[in-house]
Formats: structure tokens, sequence, C-alpha cells
């Protein structure tokens, strides 16, 4: 089944881009470590689920590039093309010519109304060629004003357009200190609006995935380009090929669909994390509340000593809270082929309360923001006024407050 | 594409437009979109028979012959009625000719009259006719040793209407580009440097330009500010990892409407030709950015209360090198209680020509309250003698009221800025969040 992914803003079509090399790159790579029937196996379910294939052979992306203005999204184009490997489809760009302004609020009322039509049109026709359609996969940041307002406002066309298909939005967190002066209130306005309108909310912190490039892969000059092309590697462990839960001969169809029985059982939590081996180490897991310290750190060790998944560790019931079963709770993926250049990965996508210390933070330092009524006559000017920026920060209060109370 | 028109009024205005263009040129080919204005032929028709005369079409000027005798009641009242349907026609002309129309940029004086009082009635005029499009203005500002005695109430007329009607003034003033001008001379002249400044890489030079010398003595200094507009628009005209347009320096520097005068300071002012720049060189950069010598307005940023800062680089520097940058100057600034990570960033990978990378620094800084209270004071100290009032009561359309409301404005804006200072070194409290029932 095909995964239709929607690239929105600067950062979302940077990051897109790096995704969609990513995988073609590891299915095309020599180093599968395995069959060559099996090798064969995966390249087909990969290029079944995010490209669609052109009558010169070159795979054509399954993505929607959207943008304000049209310089990022020529540079990705033109990228693509250049590496001969793959290629976005032509139609499939929407580009005005004017930012907007790091303003959720010119993102989701001005720009989303005004482009409704054209946007969903570009959509629709991307999801007519898949064969049987999945879902949505939407890239975006919450700190600037595409992604985060035209995001927001896109997501909930999907709710109610395709309102049987299931929608994954890929969330970059800002770094803590500053990107953006306003990206606190573009934050929760994004992820109060989200929360609301999508099934899943990947999230990764700018700043994390900065210490895995610092201390782990020791980039001395880290860019973005850097920082993208870990989370495309992260990203890609997680939706490359892997065995269904009947068979081992057979690939996962549904792995969006899958992801989300497994790892959203209440609509309360959505929050999603992930975290990869190897990338990881044990400075990292200082973060991390005590349950999941033993557990990575068991990650680690079958890694290290080749042994075979040992799922034990993880059915402990301590881990989970009370109204859910380990045996639901838990599952393993697997796949004989090995992941971009890495003879052993693990990835490990988790909903906890892992995320809830940095939203906290960000609800603070949005509310202390907001005390003072900064930069809210940027937002009132384009229709977004003070009591819903109230009803964001009561939504994520009770988020927080649920996530604490597990 | 975004697009910018560019406005010049008056002669101040008109000589640094000039600059400004022949640096665009070199750094594109493109021709863009000007107005120019003045009320006395000299500076426009010179401009006109010099080199730069095929970059502006002349339908693009407004030219009168009498100038305004340093008034702002004649700049703003007289020939502000007397042009204005003119003006708005080459406006609206101008606007046609842009795919897509951003932002207007104001260059001019607020000491004289054509500048300061023309200049100041365009921006009702733009506001009223294109209320979507962002009005930067670039206000020179009068040294305390100005020539001009009335410069005073020059300025602080026209300031009551960049309160009103621009989105974001960039004040600076001729003594800090001065000062800039000596301190590169004597580095140049003493042969600290040697042979080993880059050509092309003086911010104040002109080499590779059309105008070949420095005719005249305000072109170093003018090319300094020539130099801030073009890294303004660098980002909005080039790629770059973090794309930062105009409109986002407004949303991001601009807390509260009236707090919307940023000062801005520039780095490099000149380049060696060492062509390995070890990270070291790199963090200087940013150093010398929040230094004083590098502001273009006598001001003391680092003892006053930062309300947001914008860092603008360009060229070959990561987000790794700029997060460092401000990891270790944070700690010698202080910024306001609800905004301690006030910091907006972007990335651009062209460098200026001559250079290898480059930071523009844009602060909105209680640190200009000094300034406006030096101006509110000469200013009183004219008004209570009444000096020279009759000049401009004369004027059609001119009361004392206009005097009185302008104090009123600028007085305002200062205590703005004394309230903000008020919480400067109180200690950061997280207010009581909303509590939900469970």
């Amino acid at each position: 089944m095909s995964i239709v992914t929607v690239q929105l803003g600067q950062c979302g079509n940077q990051i897109g881009f790096e995704v969609f090399d990513a995988l073609l790159s590891d299915s095309h790579s020599s180093q599968g470590l395995c069959s060559m029937r099996e090798n064969e196996a995966y390249q087909a379910s990969c290029k079944e689920r995010f490209f669609s294939e052109e009558e010169n052979g070159v795979p054509i992306a399954r993505a929607v590039l959207v943008d304000m203005e049209p310089k990022v999204i020529n540079q990705m184009l033109s990228k693509a093309a250049q590496s001969g490997q793959w290629k976005y489809g032509q139609h499939a760009c929407f580009c005005q010519k004017q930012g907007s302004g790091n303003n959720w609020a010119y993102g989701y009322s001005v720009h989303g109304p005004r482009h409704e039509e054209s946007i969903m049109n570009i959509i629709r026709k991307e999801v007519e060629k898949c064969d049987s359609f999945s879902g949505f996969f939407i890239i975006m940041s919450m700190a600037g004003g595409t992604g985060s307002g035209l995001g927001a406002f896109v997501t909930q066309n999907l709710e109610d357009q395709y309102s049987n298909s299931l929608k994954m939005n890929q969330i970059i967190w800002p770094y803590g200190t500053g990107e953006v002066i306003v990206q606190n209130y573009n934050s929760i306005l994004t992820l109060s609006h989200l929360y609301r309108s999508s099934d899943a909310l990947l999230l990764h912190e700018n700043d994390a995935i900065h210490k895995i490039c610092a201390k782990l892969m020791n980039i001395k000059q880290i860019s973005f380009s850097d920082i993208n092309q870990v989370l495309a590697h992260q990203l890609g462990s997680v939706f490359q090929p892997t065995y269904s839960a009947e068979s081992s001969f057979h690939y996962r169809r549904n792995p969006l669909g899958d992801l989300m029985e497994h790892l959203v059982p209440h609509p309360e939590f959505k929050m999603l994390s992930v975290r990869n081996i190897p990338h990881m180490s044990e400075n990292s897991l200082a973060y991390t509340t005590f349950t999941w310290a033993g557990l990575l750190k068991h990650l680690r060790q079958m890694l290290i000593s080749n042994a075979k998944m040992e799922e034990e560790g993880f059915k402990d019931p301590a881990l989970y809270t009370s109204w859910l079963k380990p045996v639901n709770a838990f599952n393993v993926w697997k796949t004989q082929r090995a992941f971009s250049k890495y003879e052993k990965s693990a990835v490990l996508v988790s909903n906890s309360q892992f995320l809830v210390k940095p939203l906290d933070m960000i609800v603070g330092k949005a509310w202390n923001m907001f005390a003072s009524k900064a930069y809210i006559h940027q937002y009132t000017k384009f229709g977004i006024e003070e009591e819903d920026f109230l009803d964001s920060f009561t939504s994520l209060e009770q988020v927080v407050a649920s996530y604490c109370n597990l | 594409m975004t697009q910018s028109v560019v406005v010049q009024v008056g002669q101040c205005g008109n000589q640094i437009g000039c600059c400004f263009w022949d640096l665009a040129l070199r750094e594109h080919a493109a021709v863009n979109q000007a107005v120019l204005i003045d009320m006395e032929e000299g500076v426009v028709n010179e401009i006109l028979q010099g080199p730069l005369r095929d970059v502006f079409d002349t339908k693009q000027l407004i030219t009168d012959i009498s100038g305004s005798g340093n008034n702002w009641a004649v700049g703003h009242k007289v020939f502000g009625s007397l042009y204005q349907d003119q003006i708005l026609e080459k406006f609206r002309k101008s606007a046609e000719h842009c795919d897509c129309l951003q932002c207007f940029f104001i260059i001019h004086s607020m000491g004289g009259g054509t500048g300061s009082g023309l200049g100041t009635f365009l921006l009702k005029v733009l506001e009223d006719e294109f209320p979507e499009v962002y009005r930067f203005v670039t206000s020179i500002y009068p040294s305390g040793e100005d020539d001009v005695i009335t410069s005073p109430y020059n300025s602080i007329l026209a300031m009551k209407e960049l309160n009103e009607h621009a989105d974001c003034v960039l004040p600076i003033d001729n003594q800090s580009l001065f000062d800039i001008i000596s301190k590169i001379d004597l580095m140049v002249n003493s042969g600290k440097l040697g042979t080993t400044v880059k050509p092309k890489s003086l911010v104040t030079s002109s080499s590779g330009a059309l105008k070949k010398q420095h005719k005249k003595p305000f072109d170093a200094m003018n090319n300094i500010v020539a130099n801030l507009l073009l890294n303004l628009t660098s980002s909005a005209r080039f790629e770059g990892s973090l794309n930062m347009d105009l409109n986002e320096i407004s949303m991001n520097l601009v807390p509260f409407p009236q707090l919307h005068y940023l000062v801005s300071s520039l780095t490099p002012l000149y380049t060696l030709t060492d062509v390995n720049i070890p990270p070291r060189r790199l963090d200087q950069m940013f150093s010398d950015a929040f230094s004083k010598d590098h502001q273009l307005l006598r001001a003391d940023p680092k003892h006053s209360l930062y309300l947001a800062c914008a860092l603008m680089v360009r060229g070959n520097v990561q987000i790794s090198d700029l997060r460092r940058n401000i990891e270790r100057l944070k700690p010698s600034l202080q910024f306001v209680s609800w905004n301690q990570e006030g910091w907006k960033t972007s990335l651009c990978s062209v460098p200026p020509v001559g250079h290898s990378h480059s930071l523009l620094a844009l602060a909105n800084n209680t640190c200009v309250k000094p300034t406006f209270m030096e101006l509110k004071e000469r200013f009183m100290r004219l008004y209570k003698k009444k000096a020279h009032l009759h000049h401009y009561l004369q004027v059609e359309g001119m009361e004392e009221s206009c005097f009185t409301e302008a104090v009123s404005s600028l007085s305002a804006l200062i205590q703005e800025y004394d309230q903000l200072d008020a919480t400067k070194n109180m200690p950061v409290q997280d207010l009581p969040r909303l509590s939900i029932a469970m």
C-alpha cells in the first residue's frame, strides 16, 4: 500500500527531499546482506510505498510539495533531478511568491483558505495514482509560518476529505534557543490544532538530533543538511519494509495502519518519538525516564553481543500503563535486510512520557510571552484572537496532564 | 520572488540610494524598481548624468527646483499636497512592474526639509494605497553638531509620522558612520594591515563600481548604509538553509506596534586576504557585531534591555556556528523577561562581493531611548524660545498643535521604553499556568 507524503514549508521540503533520497539509496544499496530474492522483494515493496513508476524507469516520489515562496522547492526539484536516481513529479508542487512571514495566523487564515482548492487538487491527483492507498505522511516544522500554520490547515482539510485514511504528521521541534522568536506561539497553535485532526504526531527535536551529530557522529561544523540526513535515516528505518506479523515471507502491507494501531491506543495520547540504534548512546538516555533507561540499554546490549532479539525484556508490565497489557503494547517488526549500511540496526518508536518535559517547557514559555501580550497584534491582524490562544493553551495543558497521570 | 521598491527622498536619501544601486548592481544584473524624489534638482540631475543613468528611468523621478529650505512643513504640507497625485502615480507604476511587491524601502534624513517632510508624507500615502506592503524606513538622524539649526524641529515632526505609519525604522546617525570610516582609515593607513586587505571588501569602498572615485565626503559613509540595505534583503534574494523574508523581520522584531526601532550593526568592515578562516575568526565576527564600533547608531545595547534580536548571516556559515556564538554571547546580554531566548536567525549561502561571510545584526533594544531623549531636549531648547517657529507656522496647515502633538507622541514612546527598562534587573518569574480539572 502506498503512502502520499506532503512536504510543507522550507523545513518540510528540505527534509522530505532527504527522506526520499535515503529511502531510494538504501533500497538500491548493494550492502543488503541478504539473498537476492529477499533484496528484490524489499525493493519492490519500498518502491510501491513511496514511488510511482514513469515510462523511462525513473521513479517519481509520491509527494506533494507546498511552499509559499519558490526558492526551496526549486532547489529540491533540481537536486532530485540531478541525482538521476529519482525525481519529483512535475505537477506535484504548489508555490506562491511571498512566504508566511513566520506567522501562524497568516499561514492558517490567509494562505490556507486562499489556496485550499489548488492544494487539495494536487493532493487528490497524487492519491488517485495509488493502486491501494494507505495514508498521508505530512512533514512540517512548528516554528515557522507555512509548515506550521498552513500545515495545520491542510491536515484539517485532509481529515475532512479523507476521514477514512490515516494521517501521520512528522513535526520538527525547533531548537530551544531561537530560530524564530515567536516559535513558541506557532508551536502551541500547531500542536493544539493537530491534536484534533491528526492521527499521530511523530516529533523530532532539532536539539536532540544536533546532539547525535555532535556526540555520536562527530561532525564538526553541523549544518541543517547534516541534521536532515540523520532525521531521514531515522524515518527511513521506520518506514522501510519489514515482515508482517503473520509470516516472514511477506512484507508488511500497511505500515501506517499497523503503526497507528499499535502506538496510538487512545486518542488522548498521540505523541510519538523515534529512537534509533546505532546512533544512540547512553549520553542521550539522560533525558529518558527511569523505566526507559533499562530498556534501551537492553537494546544496545543485544546489538553488541549480536544476540537474537530478546523480546522478554520489553514485556515487563511495569513499563506500561495499567490499562494496557504488555502483549498489546509491545511489538517487534523484523527484517533480514540491513538498512543503510548498518549491519544491524534497531529503531524504537514509542508513545511515552518522554515528550512531556519539552512540551511543558514550550507551553510555559509561550504562556509567559502571552501574559505580556507581546507579538499578539501580529496574530490578531490575521484573525487569530486571544481566545484562540487560550483554547490552544487549554488543550495542551490537558495533554500534559493526561501524560503525567499515566 | 518578491520585490521591493526603493524610494529615495531628498539630498541625503538620493545620495545613499545611489550608492545602494551601485552595490546592488554588483550583486545582480537585474534592475529593480526605484522612485527618486527631490525638491531641488542638483542631486537627481547628477545621478542622471552620471554613470548610473541607465539604471534609472526618467519616468521614475519627481523633482522640483526650489527645495524645501530645511523646513519640514514645506516638505510635508506644501510639496506633499502639490505632488501627491504624481507621487501616487509613480508608485502605482512601480508596483505594476513587480511580480509580487513585498516592501517599500524609504531612505531619507530626519534633519532636513524634503527627506524629512516629504519623505514622511509618503508614508501615509503608501499606507493608504498599499496597506499590505511593508514600509521599511532607513532614517539618518542628525548628530549633535548638525549644521541645520532647525533639525530638531524637523526630526521631531518626522518622528510622529514614523511612529504612526512605518512598520520598521532603522535609525542611523552620521557620527557613527563617521567613526566607522575613521577607524577603517586608521587601520588601512597605519600599515597594520599592510597589503593584506582584500580589494572591494572595504564596506566603504566603491571600487569595482560604476562610480570610480569618492567625489563627495559622504560617499564612504553612504556606502555603509547601502551595504546594510543589501544585506537586509540578501536572504530574500538568494538561497540558504534558513531563509528570512522581510515580513519575517517585522513579525519577529516588533513585539508591540509602537516599538519598531531597530539598531543595526554590520560586520566585517573589511576582509583580509587570508583564505582559510579558522572558526575563531568566524566567532570574532559575531563578537564584533555586538561591539559599539560596528553599530550604525550611537547607543549602548549591552547595558540596556533587548526585546528581540535578529542575526542575518551570509556565506559558508552553518547552524552549529550560529548556535555556538549565541550561547557564547547570551550571558553578556540582557533580554526582557518574556523573551529570554528572543533570537531570530537566518542563513544565506551567498556572501557579499569581496567577503567570505558577513553578519548583520538588528536589535530591538531600549538603548534607542537616549537618542530620542536627546532629540527631545534639543527640540525643547529651541521651542521654548519659539526660535524659527514662524517659518513653520506661516505654512498653510501648520499650527502649534502640530508641534505639541509631535512632542507628546515622542514622550509616549520614551515612556514605553522606560517601563520596559524598569523590568530590567528583576528576576524572571514563571507565571501561574492554567490548571486543568482531570
